[in-house]
């Protein structure tokens, strides 16, 4: 297994440069303009003088040559240099000083590091889409089971219909009917996210708590509401076979049938589902975060698309290609833990 | 009605206020919010309105424009006019005069050579500043002594006002940016997230596209002032959950630019923890109507130009026929309510500029409908007027946008009764305002019949704006499809008017020039058909005191004079 | 299918199928809903003649009456004939762009799951999929299509062709991945082994016995798949780049509402409540057919 995983990781390197271009050619061809936000009043000759200053004169390969040096090179030594210097995690290494002034990738719309912005933006992704995924996953898979052993109980007959009801109402009108009821109406939670909000104390706590339950509420129903669907069906797929029949027969307790036996043949289409979700808590979630002004990463992505920051969108998209990458590969190694008899060659 | 009630309470509330309140930072914490998040606290590096408004309170420009567009000195000690001197008479070179004793929020003192090395900044060459057009025409700037600038322009400048004047070009320290001159720009991260500024507060936090934190300048040049303590200005969103904010749930003080229809908003101020307030300014909801042919059978690189003038729309009764069909006051009704005005007139504000024709303000099918008949365009079987093969048949594009798309609907089916045929198109805005040459959606390639957009002029004087529409403006393959004459107007006599305009340097006869053009293009040819005069609604939480809604400069130009109703 | 089969004489498999799928009581009462609500945005026009983009401005925001029976919106357009224009677009795309997801996710997870050769180019192939950004992609696809498109096939149906596509071709991914990986499973077990050592040929294996116990996770996903469809679809007409503005679809009709959900709450209702049943009827009508499709479970 550790030569397939090692075989896949080198084999990634050339997927991830073709990604990346691909990407890049994407972006030029897609219209829009970094210019788009600036105010009518500013007349072309300045519009056509800014856009030359942020290097859209230079051709095409050079650009691209560009950004692949600074993203693979550059933006890794000044970040190995913060990690020996300052981080606590390998802060006692020796200090390294790999970074050496060359120009790091930079983001149109703010004219600073692309990367700086992004590390900024990972707490409150993290906590909000993080958790949502989290409680999401973790609402999903007993209801799934129990819905699936119950079939057509009242229990699974409902679990139906709040699941497929929570999916299919966007999260543009549950966001908002939850900010109106409770923010509006009730007054109990914020209906804007603090992101400089410090937890170092009870009080911080239970407002950081407060601001989050709406919006991880939001996205783990969504979240729920998708996976618990698989998890069900796949259980029911199993819980028809023979095996089981056998086990049940052998005398086993039916728990033991059921969680043991069961659960573990039905998780492989569920690891795919769980695992090829986590990037997207990466990506962010674009409209919840609209919705509930959390600005993490999703409203980074959008607000750079919006306003053409190449650079800022064909970073994010390609830590975006990465995740997905690396978690594909991690769902093909759970699906021989789980599955021992597919085989890695 | 109601909405009216409560301007008036706020001003009764205003005019009461306690004058108690001289202590600095005694009010505590504001919080104001913006629906697009700033992403840069340089103005000279994004024309954006968010980033000019989120820095205008750190720092700021020798005057600034107030309520009434009149000029009134911050860092100067006077605004200088031919009157007092200050402007030269030959209307070459202005002198301003620095307030003595003025202090960066690190303590240095601002003096004179901050104010050059200001220019100097905006003007090199490689810097790409978005704010050189203010700084258009200046041969020089010099200093004079410590606290004297003398700006010197290459030919008579009627309007000296443009350095120096307004949110755009505040004045930013030497010490902190004088290695960030040029290509070297965008490289300064730190200065240009943090600016050193004279103004009322001075940056803790930025957080690029989210939120800034800002605290009371210790340096003030107003040892009273600012009231808060503290200020944070939120971004990002969407208009109705910032007026929310104010309105509903009372989390903000202060809700920038809420675009929404009048009776969502008028529901949100029935949450009686804030109002919503509108000043007007000089932007102006209008249709272009193409004079050229953007037909897609038409060769790449044909369409929309000179080549081929456009089959109906190049007749003035047609055009006419256009606006006559459109109920203006309606509209505003359904898109805007207090926040809009029925307008005739590309140039709606300062008063003096206005023309102030209204004839267009009435609908008049009939007319139209006659207009239509006498021009030869026969209606077909259909209900689609044509006249041989000539059929009435027009695309009409906009941005997306709520209040937009419902204008359309609207549009359409009054120019569907006069017997055009409209297919509606709209295009995401940041392509429609790009000016990617490669895309098909800009509003400079115009690929349709008619499309529809606001647009304004910087500061108070219009000349450059009505400049824009001259025969050189329009936007071609050659120039790129760079050009402000959108509607592709191409009028002698007006080319020549604009040209006297730039010789005139009184007043009045600039006024009565200014209306001349502007019935030109928009009540006499119909070339543009203006629709509604914009105004800029803010939320405003009732515990805000001294906030004034100002469309000629930042919205928190006076930040300083904030103070917490108790 | 089913009427034709069931006057056949000897029991055949589709009336197994057919037999076991009625005694599902969801699956039916979904079929009925899913059949009327399509019924009505199909057939309903013929008999509720208002233009749902006619605009009456003297009727604006009217409640439910009976000239009115679902209201008017901020326009006086009549909400009736709106949802049923609207349902008309959203249902059409909402099949057929999840058809082709589907198909498009099937055949690659089957084939990259099945014949481990084609697995790493497939795969990789989906990887750059995924991490394709969609709005831009969608963009460029807007930009160097609609034109043509609209040109060839008019405006309406060029939209139709270009929305469809697009929201197809960025969403058969997660299919891939999750199909394959239940056929690498399905490919260990026993009852593969032993009909590959009687020397099943490949295409067969996989009709006779792969696809049909996929079925399961393919039919979650084509339920999810089709509100999904509906959902992307107003995401893009908001950006711009979906249908003509004066051009509704329910996913459109419900974002349109949100700012005025306090006020005129019966608006959001209708948009909501139509696509959350068509999406719990498919469901059901899903769930049905996949029980009556499997063999055991028919037998129980």
């Amino acid at each position: 297994m550790l030569t397939f995983i090692i075989r896949r990781l080198f084999l990634a390197i050339p997927t991830l440069l073709v990604i990346s271009l691909i990407i890049f050619l994407l972006l030029e061809l897609a219209p829009g303009d970094p210019m788009a936000q600036v105010p009518l009043t500013v007349p072309p000759e300045v519009k056509e003088k800014m856009r030359l200053a942020l290097g859209l004169g230079e051709p095409l390969h050079i650009r691209y040559v560009k950004w692949v040096w600074q993203f693979f090179v550059v933006e890794p030594s000044v970040m190995i240099d913060y990690l020996t210097s300052q981080s606590r995690l390998f802060g006692w290494l020796p200090d390294t000083s790999l970074y050496n002034g060359q120009l790091r990738v930079l983001s149109w719309q703010t004219r600073s590091p692309v990367m700086d912005i992004v590390v900024q933006r990972l707490p409150q992704t993290m906590w909000v889409v993080g958790m949502g995924y989290l409680f999401g996953v973790m609402i999903a898979l007993p209801i799934g089971i129990y819905s699936a052993y119950r079939q057509y109980s009242v229990f699974d007959q409902v679990g139906t219909f709040v699941s497929m009801v929570g999916f299919s109402v966007p999260t543009f009108f549950t966001g908002v009917l939850l900010i109106v009821i409770f923010s509006v109406e009730l007054g109990w939670f914020p209906s804007i996210y603090d992101t400089t909000l410090v937890v170092n104390s009870w009080d911080s706590f239970l407002m950081q708590v407060r601001q989050m339950v709406m919006p991880v509420t939001v996205l783990a129903l969504f979240n729920a509401a998708q996976i618990s669907r698989f998890m069900r069906s796949s259980m029911l797929d199993n819980l028809g076979q023979d095996y089981v029949r056998t086990a049940r027969s052998k005398g086993l307790s039916e728990r033991s049938v059921v969680l043991s036996h069961v659960l573990r043949n039905s998780m492989i289409p569920v690891v795919t589902v769980i695992a090829l979700g986590v990037p997207q808590v990466f990506g962010g979630a674009i409209i919840t975060e609209q919705v509930f002004k959390v600005n993490g990463l999703g409203q980074l992505l959008i607000g750079a698309i919006e306003a053409n920051d190449l650079p800022m969108v064909q970073t994010l998209t390609f830590i975006f290609a990465l995740l997905i990458v690396v978690f594909n590969l991690i769902a093909d190694v759970l699906y021989g833990i789980i599955d021992p008899r597919i085989r890695y060659d | 009605m109601k909405f009216k009630a409560l301007m008036l309470g706020a001003a009764a509330s205003f005019a009461f206020a306690p004058a108690a309140f001289a202590e600095r930072g005694s009010s505590g914490h504001v919080n104001v919010i913006y629906w697009q998040a700033p992403s840069i606290l340089n103005p000279y590096l994004s024309g954006g309105t968010k980033d000019l408004e989120a820095s205008s309170v750190v720092i700021e420009p020798l005057g600034r424009y107030d309520e009434t567009g009149a000029l009134v000195p911050y860092l100067a000690t006077e605004i200088p006019t031919v009157a007092n001197g200050g402007v030269a008479a030959d209307l070459k070179s202005i002198t301003w005069k620095l307030k003595p004793g003025l202090l960066w929020s690190d303590g240095t003192p601002l003096t004179a050579a901050d104010v050059v090395f200001t220019a100097e900044y905006c003007m090199h060459p490689e810097g790409g500043c978005a704010q050189s057009a203010k700084f258009e025409g200046v041969d020089k700037v010099e200093a004079i002594d410590d606290l004297t600038v003398k700006v010197s322009f290459k030919d008579a400048k009627p309007n000296p006002y443009g350095p120096f004047m307004g949110a755009q070009a505040p004045v930013i320290q030497k010490a902190q940016f004088a290695e960030c001159l040029g290509a070297k720009a965008p490289e300064c991260t730190a200065a240009n997230f943090g600016p050193i500024g004279t103004g009322p507060f001075r940056v803790t936090e930025f957080r690029p596209n989210d939120v800034i934190s800002y605290e009371a300048n210790p340096n003030f040049r107003d040892p009273a002032k600012p009231a808060f303590a503290t200020m944070t200005l939120k971004g990002g969103g969407d208009a109705a959950a910032a007026g929310r904010s104010v309105l509903e749930t009372g989390e903000f003080d202060l809700a920038w630019n809420l675009q929404l229809a009048p009776d969502v908003l008028a529901n949100m101020a029935k949450g009686g923890k804030g109002e919503a307030r509108s000043g007007f300014g000089s932007l102006v909801e209008r249709i272009m109507v193409n004079a050229y042919n953007a037909d897609p059978s038409l060769p790449e690189g044909e369409r929309s130009t000179a080549k081929h003038p456009h089959p109906f729309l190049s007749d003035v009764n047609v055009r006419k026929a256009l606006s006559l069909a459109i109920d203006r006051p309606l509209l505003v009704e359904i898109g805007y309510g207090q926040a809009g005005r029925p307008t005739c007139d590309l140039v709606p504000a300062p008063a003096i500029y206005v023309s102030g024709r209204t004839e267009c303000q009435t609908q008049d099918m009939a007319a139209a409908n006659k207009l239509l008949d006498d021009a030869g365009y026969v209606r077909g079987a259909d209900g689609v007027r044509a006249k041989g093969d000539l059929r009435l048949k027009m695309v009409f594009q906009t941005s997306t946008n709520a209040v937009r798309q419902d204008f359309q609907a609207l549009i359409k089916q009054w120019w569907e009764e006069l017997g055009f045929e409209v297919e509606l198109r709209n295009v995401s805005a940041s392509v429609f305002f790009g000016g990617d040459p490669g895309s098909p959606d800009t509003f400079q390639k115009f690929y349709a019949d008619v499309q529809m957009y606001a647009n304004n002029f910087d500061g108070t004087d219009p000349e450059a704006y009505m400049a824009g529409q001259t025969c050189d403006k329009i936007p071609r393959p050659e120039s790129q499809w760079q050009g402000e004459n959108i509607a592709r107007i191409c009028i002698p006599e007006y080319d020549a008017l604009v040209a006297e305009l730039g010789k005139t340097g009184d007043l009045a006869a600039r006024a009565e020039i200014v209306k001349q053009l502007n019935n030109m293009i928009t009540n006499d040819s119909h070339m543009i058909i203006p629709l509604v005069d914009r105004g800029r609604v803010t939320g405003v939480a009732s515990t805000l005191g001294g906030f004034i809604l100002n469309t000629w400069d930042a919205e928190l130009w006076n930040v300083a004079d904030w103070y917490r109703i108790k | 299918m089913t009427d034709a089969v069931a006057s056949a004489p000897s029991r055949s498999q589709w009336r197994d199928i057919w037999d076991q799928f009625k005694t599902h009581r969801g699956a039916l009462v979904g079929a009925v809903v899913f059949l009327t609500i399509v019924a009505t945005v199909f057939l309903g026009p013929l008999f509720w003649t208002i233009d749902p983009t006619f605009v009456n401005i003297r009727a604006r925001n009217q409640p439910p009456s009976l000239q009115y029976p679902f209201g008017t919106d901020q326009l006086g357009r009549d909400m009736l004939a709106r949802m049923m224009a609207g349902g008309r677009v959203s249902i059409s795309v909402g099949l057929t762009a999840m058809s082709l997801a589907i198909t498009l996710g099937s055949t690659m997870g089957l084939l990259a799951g099945y014949f481990r050769r084609l697995d790493w180019p497939l795969m990789r192939l989906t990887e750059v999929f995924q991490s394709l950004p969609l709005l831009p992609l969608l963009l460029v696809m807007v930009t160097l299509f609609r034109e043509p498109l609209s040109g060839a096939l008019g405006p309406e149906r060029g939209t139709f062709i270009l929305i469809v596509g697009a929201i197809g071709v960025t969403s058969w991914m997660a299919t891939a991945r999750i199909v394959r990986g239940s056929v690498l499973a399905l490919k260990e077990r026993e009852f593969v082994l032993a009909a590959r050592s009687i020397g099943t040929d490949d295409f067969k294996m996989i009709l006779r016995h792969i696809l049909p116990n996929v079925v399961s996770p393919i039919m979650v996903s084509a339920t999810l798949g089709i509100a999904a469809a509906i959902i992307t679809e107003s995401a893009l007409s908001f950006l711009g780049l979906g249908f003509p503005p004066d051009f509704p679809t329910w996913g459109r009709l419900l974002f349109d509402a949100v700012d005025y959900m306090q006020q005129y709450p019966a608006r959001v209702i209708w948009p909501g409540v139509a696509i959350s049943l068509t999406v719990l009827s498919v469901n059901y009508l899903g769930d049905g057919l996949r029980d009556a499709l499997d063999p055991r479970i028919r037998g129980r």
